[in-house]
């Protein structure tokens, strides 16, 4: 099964549909709910992250009976230092994004404790590509 | 605990009552989402001054069923259809989260961790 969404950068109102679309098919398809769980919190922080970050962004969802990949595509600023983005309490996002709670610099280090891999890769200037994938 | 209980104990109004009818045992006190994104929140009740459409997608994702306003935060039609569709009750009270989390904690609702 596969899935596409469009995000929107800034679109705080609608930050959540597709990671919240997702979740409902993952639960239909019993899935173990720590495990849905699981992916629901990394897909959600992975959509809050290009909504907070970017201007645009796809996120595609592969989904089999084995695992879930998901790829999150934006194009934006970029990241300059992935390593220290993936610290936890490190930061850039905007004043509007923390009165939403969130850019706390968690965001990153929750999306790794929650899947059993994650890849990123940044260009700056251009994008942001997240790779995550949970085994069922 | 049951919802009319919870409610009770800290002058809420139930704005929102669950079908689910939740058994509500633990309790997380936080204006941060991306904390509340952390932890385990079975069977917990969110207790929050940060009223979003957000809140109420956070406690979607982590599978939160209750969310206490405090300090009187107005609740909208948005976040209302997503409590419904998700099975969410939203309680609205005066209190501040400090009195909230206290009465709720003398009565036996456990922290999270």
């Amino acid at each position: 099964m596969q899935f596409e969404y469009d995000i929107q950068g800034g679109d705080f109102s609608s930050a959540g549909k597709a990671s919240s679309d997702i979740k409902k098919v993952l639960k239909q398809l019993n899935i173990d709910p720590q495990i849905v769980r699981r992916i629901a919190i990394a897909l959600y922080e992975a959509e809050v992250n290009v909504v907070a970050h970017a201007y645009k962004g796809v996120m595609k969802v592969d989904l089999d009976a084995q695992k879930i990949k998901i790829v999150l595509e934006d194009e934006g600023p970029g990241i300059e230092n992935i390593e220290r983005a993936m610290q936890e309490g490190f930061s850039t996002a905007s004043d509007e994004v923390r009165q939403m709670g969130f850019g706390a610099g968690m965001g990153l280090p929750n999306i790794k404790r929650n899947t059993d891999e994650m890849h990123l890769s940044s260009v700056l200037g251009e994008g942001t590509k997240l790779e995550m994938m949970v085994i069922f | 605990m049951e919802l009319s209980k919870v409610s009770q104990l800290i002058k809420g109004n139930i704005v929102h009552e669950s079908d689910a009818a939740p058994r509500l045992e633990f309790a997380f006190s936080s204006d941060l989402m991306s904390d509340v994104l952390r932890f385990h929140m079975e069977k917990t009740i969110l207790i929050t001054g940060l009223s979003t459409v957000q809140t109420l997608r956070t406690a979607e994702m982590s599978n939160i069923e209750c969310i206490i306003f405090a300090r009187d935060k107005k609740v909208t039609d948005d976040m209302i259809e997503l409590a419904v569709e998700n099975n969410i009750s939203l309680i609205t009270t005066p209190l501040t989260l400090f009195e909230v989390s206290g009465r709720l904690y003398s009565n036996g609702i456990k922290p999270i961790f």
